[in-house]
Formats: C-alpha cells, structure tokens, sequence
C-alpha cells in the first residue's frame, strides 16, 4: 500500500490550450502533499492528471511522465481504468450516487469492478465506513439513500467510497470547500488519519488547512491569465509557510498577492 | 431609435429614483393589465377546442364503455346494422403492434441516445443526429409507404400487424432518442467522473450509473412515444387489412386496431355503427390517457431517492 508519485516535465494541455507548463516533483509514501495557488494555475488540473482522469475530458491531454513507483501511468502499456482503481479522487463537491443507499454507495467501486462475495462487500463497507469516520452516524440507516446525509457526511460518504477500492493514493481537490467549520475538521482529522495507509494529495484555497493537514507543500502559480501554471515551489509545509525560496510564494501566504 | 438609444443611457439614472411614484407608473400598470388580458385570452382560446374535444368524445363514446362486452368481445358477426359486439380486437391489435414497435425501437432508440450524450465527439454522432432530425419530421404515411415498399414489394412479405409496427417504429425512434437524450444530459456529470474515478470502465459506467439515473425520465419518454404512436392511422391504412375479429397473430391476416376500427365504422351512415366509432375514439383516448399518466407516475416516484 501506498506508493510514492514522481512526476518528470509534465505538461497538460486542453486541445491546444496549455494549460500547465513544467512540473516536476516528488510525493513521497504514507504523506499529505498540499497544492496552494490563486483560482485558474492548474491545481485540480494538474491534480487531475494524477490519475488520468484529465484525459476523459475532450481535447485533454498529457506530455511527460508520472511514475507510481516503478510504473510509469502513461506508458501505452498502462489502462487508464486500472490507474484508476489504484489512485482514488475526492473531488470537491460531494457526488454520492442518487440512486444507492449509503451501503450501495460505499459497495459501488467493489461490486462494479466484480467483488460479489456479499461477506467481503459488507466487511469493506463497514471497515471503509468508520475509516471515513462515519460509521456511528449511519450505521442505523445503512439503507438509506446517500443523497439523504448533510453535506459533511456526504463527503464523508465519498471518501469512504473511495477508499473501499484500497487505492494506493487518495486526490482530493478542495474536499473541504463545500462544508461548514466543524465538518471541515472532521474531514481534516480523518486525513491525517488516513496518511497512515494512503499517500495523499490535496488541494486546499485555506492556508491553515495546508498548514494543519499536509507535510509538503507545493505552490502553483501562473504569470497572467491565458499563460500556463507553474510549479513555483515544493518543499516542507513548515519551511514554505516560514521560509519559502520564491518570493511569490511568501507573497501568496502572506496574502499580499495580485 | 433616438429615444431608445438615450433610454438606454439613462436607464439607471432614472432606476435609482424610480421608488418615488412617476407618471410612467399608471402607463406601466396599464400595460400589464393589456399583457395579461392577452395572455389569458390565448390560453383560453387554445383550451376550449380540447375540452371541446374531450366533452364530445365522453358525450358520444361514453354509452358503450360500462357494458363488459365492449371490452370483451370482438365484432365478428356483427354488420353496421346491429347493435353490441365490442372492440376487444381493436383494443388487443393496437397494444400488440404497439409492443412489438416498443420492442424494436426502445433498444434502438436508447443505444443511439447514449452514442450522441456518451460518446458524442465522432462523426457517427453527427450522422444519428441528423438522421433522427430527419426521421422526426417524417409525415407517417411517407413512413408506411417506405415500409410498403421495402418490406412488401421487395422483400416480399404480405401486409400484416408487423408492417405496421415497422412503420411506428420509423416514427417512435425519435421520440425515444431525443426524450432519452434529454434524460441523459440531466444526469451530472459529476456522477460519472465519480464511477470512472472508482475504476469502473465507461460502458459500465454508463450502465451501472447513468442509466439508472436516468430511468424513470427515460421510461415516461417510452411512455409518451406509446401514447404518440398509438393514434397513428397512416401506416394502418396502408400496411395491414382490417378484421372483425380477433386476431392476436402480428404475422399474418389482417388485424384490427383502434384507429382503423373508427375508421371502418365511420364509413357506415348507421347508428349502431357511428355509436361504437365514438366508443372507439373514447377507448383510445383513455389508453392514451392511462400511458400518460403512467408515465408522469413513474417519473414522480422515480428511482432517484431523496
Ligand atoms: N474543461 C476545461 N476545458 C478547457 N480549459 C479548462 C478546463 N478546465 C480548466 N481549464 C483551464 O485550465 C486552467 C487551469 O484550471 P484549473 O481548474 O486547473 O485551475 P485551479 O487551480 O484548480 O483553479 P481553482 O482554484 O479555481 O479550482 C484555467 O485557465 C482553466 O480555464
Ligand atoms: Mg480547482
């Protein structure tokens, strides 16, 4: 479990529109890496490209490498469901299934990829349920639809539903952003809980967010509007929020931006 | 023009003292009790040929429907002189060919939906897009003769029920893509991104996800396309006999069905024979009615739980 992400000169284009330019970086095993930057530098693209979701948009595509380990995701040998299964996505607003059940939900990923040995099924909901910190707020209305949760637990609810196909890494961009404070910090907690097993990476607009939650940081920034993103810096949370290189980047924290 | 161009200028001028009464207040109103007068009018003038319609059909047809028989017995024996029979045969034909014409056109109907939501960006979506358009504005009897002509001259069949389902089914293809097409953009695209980011492949995807989804919009769209081709008389008159009796068999012999009961009956100047034309037209109006307000139902308690 839990695999290390090395990205070599990425570039992601939407037809022929560059989107983000140059990225190189590291994300280490069993740690939270933070995307920071202003609205429209490519984060959720970039983040996106992770798991090759970037490619089901139309025109989306991709220039150099991203290897999970020793495997590089882009290779032609590589298909682009199973990246899938092995690097999980939270996205930003909670998008249970209308038609299931809370116990359907979090069962999807398992019964749609072929599990229908209903003991293993109910054991990773369950095991996947309280991992997501949900469990003791449904466990009584398992049977319920997932649409029918506050928009917390329906986060919640995904983020179980995610990690019932024990991927290796978890993507989540904003997870938080659609939630009220004290939701925001159940998610918080239960993403540091989860780092134990998963590598993680997340995209966040609140500092303190990436302050409390993540071991690295990675700031992204673009030169002007129509102009690709860049990775401006990467480095410790702790150094890029007391020390950062770029003065771009002590800039944005400092909010003394645009 | 000139007094609309610096009407435009000053229109937040005058905005931010509009709350104090001005003269162009009474004009206002004024204009708005002429809108809605119109507006009502219009309504009412397209309402009163329907329930015109509705009052003389119930007023006309009605005397037949409580009697059993009417729903039970068929018309074999029975000239336009006569009194009693039932139009069971009419009601069977016109259910039978409508299934059979759901049968081929729903799958059909559906698949290319999803080929023009799902995988919209080729060529082959552009070619079903404008070939539905094209099929949508088909008058029925140009459908019936194409199937008279394919199936009957060239291919050599005989006229039948399934001649006529095959016409319908030329013109419930595209009700059933375009409703279904409608169904499947509602569906958010968050879901599907949701299932492909679990690893799920796209046609599964699409199976498992969308088209649940999308269900019961999709089944009032079958619904409605039923009820649409049910009335249908074009693709009657030309693809199969009528018969007095029941004949259950799509394949071979002529076959009644509602409309084309009506229409037989229509031609005899008798009583008996115009008291069951209305029969008909009501029974046909009710079997439209009852696949409406099915397909309503089931959008109501549809598969989306809240
Ligand atoms: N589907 C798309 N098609 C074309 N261009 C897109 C698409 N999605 C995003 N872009 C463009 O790509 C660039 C990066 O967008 P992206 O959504 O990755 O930014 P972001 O950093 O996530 O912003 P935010 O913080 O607001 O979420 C923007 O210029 C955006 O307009
Ligand atoms: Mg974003």
């Amino acid at each position: 479990m839990a695999k290390r992400i090395d990205v070599k000169d990425l570039n992601v284009y939407y037809g022929n529109f560059k989107a983000v330019e140059d990225v190189s970086m590291t994300v280490e095993p069993r740690s939270v890496t933070a995307f920071i930057g202003p609205s429209g530098c490519g984060k959720s693209t970039f983040l996106r490209t992770l798991n090759r979701m970037h490619e089901v948009i139309p025109g989306g595509r991709v220039e150099g490498s991203v290897m999970l380990d020793e495997e590089d995701l882009y290779s032609a040998k590589v298909d682009p469901v199973s990246v899938r299964r092995t690097v999980g996505m939270v996205f930003q607003r909670p998008n249970p299934f209308p038609t299931m059940s809370i116990f359907d939900n979090v069962a999807a990923g398992l019964r749609l990829n072929g599990v229908k040995n209903r003991k293993v099924v109910t054991e990773t909901v369950e095991k996947s349920l309280r991992g997501a910190n949900l469990w003791n707020e449904v466990k009584d209305r398992l049977d319920k639809p997932g649409a029918g949760l506050s928009g917390g637990q329906q986060q919640r609810l995904c983020i179980a539903r995610a990690i019932a196909v024990q991927p290796e890494v978890m993507l989540m961009d904003e997870p938080c952003s659609a939630l009220d404070p004290i939701s925001t910090l159940a998610i918080e907690d239960l993403i540091v809980s989860l780092k134990d097993e998963f590598t993680i990476v997340i995209v966040t607009h609140n500092m303190q967010q990436a302050a409390r939650v993540s071991d690295r940081t990675a700031f992204f920034n673009l030169a002007a509007t129509g102009k690709p993103g860049r990775l401006i810096e990467i480095d410790d949370t702790a150094t890029i929020f007391s020390n950062p290189v770029q003065k771009a980047t002590e800039d944005y924290i400092s909010g003394r931006f645009g | 023009m000139s007094a609309l161009d610096t009407g435009h200028q000053t229109g937040p001028l005058q905005r931010a003292s509009s709350l104090a009464p001005s003269q162009g207040l009474a004009g206002r109103a004024a204009r708005n009790t002429v809108a809605t007068v119109v507006v009502v009018l219009a309504f009412v003038i397209a309402v009163i040929p329907l329930v015109w319609i509705i009052l003389t059909v119930l007023q006309k047809g009605a005397a037949l429907l409580p009697d059993a028989s009417w729903w039970l017995n068929s018309q074999r024996g029975i000239t336009p002189r006569i009194a009693g029979g039932g139009a069971y045969h009419a009601i069977i034909g016109t259910i039978l060919q409508a299934l059979a014409t759901a049968v081929i056109a729903v799958p059909i109907g559906i698949f290319a939906a999803i080929l023009l939501v799902e995988y919209s960006a080729g060529r082959l979506a552009r070619v079903v897009s404008f070939t539905v358009d094209i099929l949508s504005g088909l008058p029925s009897i140009v459908a019936a003769l194409f199937i008279y002509a394919f199936w009957i001259t060239t291919l050599g069949f005989s006229r039948s029920g399934f001649a006529v389902s095959l016409a319908l089914v030329l013109l419930m293809i595209p009700v059933v893509v375009r409703s279904t097409e409608e169904m499947l953009k509602l569906v958010p695209n968050e879901l599907r991104e949701a299932s492909f980011a679990l690893g799920v492949p796209k046609w599964k995807t699409i199976v498992r996800i969308v088209l649940p989804t999308a269900f019961s919009g999709i089944v009032t769209g079958v619904l409605l396309g039923l009820a649409r081709i049910m009335g249908e008389t074009a693709p009657l008159l030309i693809l199969v006999g009528y018969s007095q009796s029941i004949n259950t068999n799509l394949f071979s012999g002529n076959m009644a069905a509602l409309p084309l009961m009506i229409n037989n009956d229509r031609q005899q100047a008798l009583e008996p024979a115009v008291e069951r034309v209305w029969a008909a037209a009501l029974t046909l109006v009710l079997l439209v009615l009852v696949l409406n307000i099915a397909g309503r139902l089931i959008a109501r308690f549809s598969s989306v739980k809240k």
